[in-house]
């Protein structure tokens, strides 16, 4: 073979994967289309999409425009932007660590955020902002924590799992106990918010989780680039010349922000951050940047996790019991897979 | 052909924890030669590479490019100057040969910026070099260890640098295998002029490749020079502290270390 | 038998300890009790007077808290040597969240509401997760790593604990029951759930104890063992399964209470070394300690309410598991 005739093999590759990466992506964005229209039709009556387009422009009749307007469409946004904000907060620590399972539900860094915001709702009973504010403190602080108990001698990501889940346990002690005095009234609406629940969203309070995502998923979208390099191990990207901790502190703290307000809203949706980075990877395959594919990714899953839960069972299930559901049988498969191969 | 490069280092005290390893070693590297360090287990040669690659920090002392302190010159600059191999890189799960090689080229590209013909032609005329090209769209993870080492060597190799650092190059490989990496490594000295650095476990390959050999014992540097000068009875007792007899070797005429034990040959050197 | 250097210093001060942590469980809570009504309450059952009945009703509770303490020590002590796994723990290794989804099951389609009834439950419930989590955990080139083992806890616990909300969210009876179980508690425990308990840590401990010197093999590695005449198999067997019988009888009684087997074991092997002759036997001592203190402290830091004990644990357990995982070297991970 000779020199030309590789560069076009070495094109072609590249080409390949590049298309690639764009039909995913569109079908993606095209599912996820479909499913924001379908929340927005679907309810306990369902309206057609003449009607929902036109109560969407203003126009107010039979009271369409409340359901769709008051009660679909904010439900659908708070899905969108968080299922954006999981998907690829949670791709970026399974890369940055290269374990799928060194995602921010195994970390605990959710379960920090879940604390403050419990204790919020729970004990102080204060506003929204608060309980936003509080879980993003609280996110941090434990991520800060985890990450440097875990530094130890030499960084390992084992270490800093097993450290995350020793933390995830403390954690959870405190949940149970807030759920223990928390009063008899507001527990339903404590355990409905831990499970991760897209019911009562309002624009409004959604504001913050829009913002941050607006302003922290092109952060990790431009870095997406440093973040396939730090992926080859700290030796390597060194040798290639990355600011390793500079990289890795701005990657952390835009995710570990999208993480905690998402979580705020709308309470921490089970396995969500978990599942998409590993999904993405397997539908745009390995090579070219897997941080807005996973966010598409979540976006779907999210969405299509709430319409499975209003709609396909007797009950209605938050949108985090179906996730969870969905995402644990994974997480096993995965873990099987992983130590069969002897990647741990 | 390479540019040539004043590498050296300035009294380097290095180590982890407490413990240091490295205690004020001056090194002077040879521009444009096949560099060596050899030494005992934990002697400090790994983490003098290291430090010389700036994967590690010293704890005290310079490491020195062209007059200019490592640390005081920008890493993506850097990296187009010294590249190093790792003694275990880490590979993306499922990632394809192209791909990996490809990601060398990181220190030329910036933040926006897609592949240029530049970029095309250096990761093609790596994999060329490496003779990996028959393998430029298996994935990684199906490669013997000794391609794979061609594969990492030839991503080292696309970031066009200079200077290349190797951690124990061919470690876990058939000796075969080891041979080859090496003549390879030759290759890109003669051909391209490029300074190589390397750790290398076996004396005696090191012996037959090296240009200049560093011996290293206890964090101390206690020779250095031509193989042929080098390479004594005397030294590799004191480095080693292992008994030998050094012969020339039959092919090359480099130093041969044969070593003695305790049960063979008494009779002859009775005699 | 060859002692141990401070065997007897540990074993008289562990003692001593025990003493005094069942007197505070009597005489310590929201309500201070002096000496004369803690005699009254214990030995003249005929005075009725407030704090007499106080200090009896704390007697079920103290001494379950010891006889709980000390299954979950042993427990952590058999499943560190059984996995021979330092941060083997039935909390890390998710067992216990397999106790509690068989326990919701049983609240909410079997309709049970008894001791006895959770015991059973619960215990098949962790036996079949600890298999579970340890067939995962050991797949592979290097066994059961650490970290494989306690992911593969964490990850059925997370699976586990999807399905617990999932079953609970829609029955509003079952969240009631359950929230106060999960938390972790002795306090509810009376005379008739410590008989119920009384049968396994009594099979549990002698199990325990009859193979604490096959153990001792087991830890020189599978190899050593079966050289020196070990049948690792049924060893793991009996002792896997006396570890989850007295931590799944604990669990159901008085819900999953993390870390005790952890630190108990891990105060012992300090003090101790890693004779597993005596450490096993002193964990129970060491984790009745542990976790009458955290119960104690429990009710001493929530007055007028309580703190579970449960909580405490979890505070004083976690950050070892911390403190473990930083030392540990990277290789063994």
């Amino acid at each position: 073979m000779n020199n030309t005739n590789l560069i076009t093999v070495i094109k072609d590759g590249r080409r390949q994967r590049r298309r690639r990466w764009i039909i995913v992506n569109a079908l993606l964005v095209v599912i996820a289309c479909i499913l924001c229209v379908a929340m927005l039709m679907l309810g306990s009556t369902i309206y057609p999409v003449q009607d929902v387009i036109r109560s969407l422009m203003g126009e107010s009749h039979n009271g369409v425009s409340f359901a769709v307007n008051t009660i679909r469409l904010p439900r659908m946004v708070a899905g969108l932007f968080a299922g954006l904000a999981f998907g690829i907060a949670g791709n970026t620590f399974q890369t940055m660590l290269r374990n799928p399972l060194a995602n921010p539900d195994i970390l605990g860094i959710t379960a920090g955020s879940s604390v403050a915001a419990l204790f919020c709702i729970l004990i102080l009973h204060t506003s929204n902002i608060a309980v936003s504010i509080a879980s993003v403190v609280a996110g941090l602080i434990t991520a800060v924590l985890i990450f440097i108990f875990s530094k130890g001698k030499t960084f390992s990501v084992g270490r800093l799992i097993l450290v995350g889940i020793g933390m995830q346990a403390m954690l959870s002690a405190l949940i149970s106990y807030l759920l223990m005095v928390g009063a008899q009234e507001d527990i339903p609406t404590a355990l409905r918010w831990l499970s991760g629940s897209l019911n009562g969203a309002q624009l409004p309070t959604l504001l913050p989780l829009i913002i941050t995502v607006l302003l922290c998923a092109p952060i990790v979208i431009v870095l997406g680039k440093h973040l396939s390099i730090l992926e080859l191990g700290e030796q390597s990207a060194t040798s290639l010349g990355l600011n390793t901790n500079m990289t890795r502190l701005l990657l952390i703290l835009s995710s570990v922000f999208m993480i905690a307000i998402a979580t705020s809203a709308t309470g921490p949706i089970a396995f969500v951050a978990f599942l998409s980075g590993p999904i993405a990877k397997r539908l745009v395959g390995v090579g070219y940047s897997n941080v807005i594919p996973a966010g598409l990714v979540g976006v779907n899953l999210v969405l299509a996790a709430d319409l499975i839960g209003q709609f396909a069972f007797e009950v209605r299930y938050p949108v985090g019991i179906i996730t969870g559901l969905l995402g644990a049988p994974y997480l096993l498969y995965l873990l099987i897979r992983m130590n069969r191969k002897g990647s741990l | 052909m390479k540019l040539t490069h004043q590498f050296q280092t300035e009294e380097i005290v290095a180590g982890y924890d407490n413990k240091t390893i490295l205690h004020g070693l001056n090194v002077d590297i040879p521009s444009n030669r096949i560099n060596v360090i050899i030494g005992a287990n934990a002697c400090g040669k790994s983490t003098l590479l290291k430090t010389m690659a700036r994967l590690i920090k010293p704890l005290s002392g310079k490491v020195i490019l062209d007059g200019k302190s490592i640390d005081k010159i920008p890493p993506k600059q850097l990296a187009r100057v010294l590249g190093i191999l790792p003694q275990s890189p880490i590979v993306p799960e499922g990632i394809s040969v192209t791909d990996l090689v490809g990601r060398g080229r990181y220190p030329h590209q910036s933040l926006f910026s897609g592949w240029t013909k530049k970029d095309y032609k250096a990761v093609a005329e790596a994999m060329e070099i490496m003779n990996i090209t028959e393998l430029a769209n298996r994935n990684i993870d199906e490669l013997s260890g000794g391609q794979r080492q061609r594969v990492w060597i030839a991503m080292a190799l696309t970031q066009q640098t200079d200077i290349l650092f190797l951690d124990e190059p061919t470690t876990f490989l058939d000796i075969a295998y080891q041979v080859e990496i090496l003549d390879l490594l030759t290759d890109l000295n003669r051909k391209y002029g490029t300074t190589i650095v390397m750790v290398l476990h076996d004396i005696n390959l090191s012996a037959r490749y090296a240009d200049h050999i560093f011996a290293l014992r206890k964090g101390k540097l206690i020779a250095e020079g031509e193989p042929s000068k080098v390479i004594t009875s005397k030294l590799v007792k004191e480095v080693f502290g292992l008994d030998c007899t050094v012969i020339a070797d039959p092919i090359s005429q480099s130093p041969l270390v044969i070593p003695k034990g305790r049960y063979h040959g008494h009779k002859d050197s009775n005699r | 038998m060859h002692l141990p250097k401070h065997f007897t210093k540990v074993l008289v001060i562990s003692l001593v300890l025990l003493c005094i942590c069942l007197l505070a469980s009597l005489v310590l809570g929201s309500r201070l009790v002096i000496l004369d009504d803690l005699i009254a309450g214990l030995f003249y059952p005929e005075i009725e007077s407030y704090e007499a009945s106080v200090v009896r009703e704390r007697i079920p509770r103290t001494v379950f808290s010891l006889f709980c303490g000390a299954a979950l020590g042993i427990s952590g002590a058999l499943m560190q040597s059984v996995t021979r796994n330092p941060i083997a723990d039935p909390s890390i290794l998710g067992v216990n969240t397999g106790a509690a989804l068989f326990v919701v099951c049983g609240i909410a389609f079997l309709n049970i509401s008894t001791a006895a009834q959770y015991i059973w439950l619960a215990i098949a419930g962790a036996m079949i997760t600890a298999i579970f989590v340890y067939g995962i955990g050991s797949m592979g080139r290097a066994g059961a790593t650490p970290l494989k083992l306690v992911l593969a806890g964490a990850a059925t616990s997370a699976a586990l604990s999807s399905l617990v909300s999932a079953i609970m969210l829609s029955r509003s009876y079952v969240m009631d029951q359950f929230r106060f179980w999960q938390v972790g508690s002795v306090g509810s425990a009376n005379w008739s759930d410590i008989l119920t308990f009384l049968p396994f840590l009594v099979i549990g401990i002698g199990l325990a104890i009859m193979s604490a010197s096959a153990l001792n093999a087991l830890a020189l590695g599978d190899e050593v063992a079966i050289g020196q005449g070990v049948r690792t198999g049924t060893l793991r067997i009996v002792a896997a399964f006396a570890g989850v019988i007295l931590c799944g009888a604990a669990t159901a009684l008085a819900g999953p209470i993390a870390f005790v087997g952890l630190l108990a074991t891990h105060v012992m092997r300090l003090l101790l070394g890693p004779d597993l002759r005596f450490v096993i036997p002193m964990s129970a001592i060491s984790g009745a300690i542990i976790l009458t203190i955290s119960d104690v402290s429990g009710r001493l830091i929530g007055s007028p309410g309580e703190l579970e004990a449960g909580v405490v644990t979890a505070f004083i357990g976690a950050p070892l598991l911390i403190v473990l995982a930083i030392k540990m070297k990277v290789r063994s991970l």
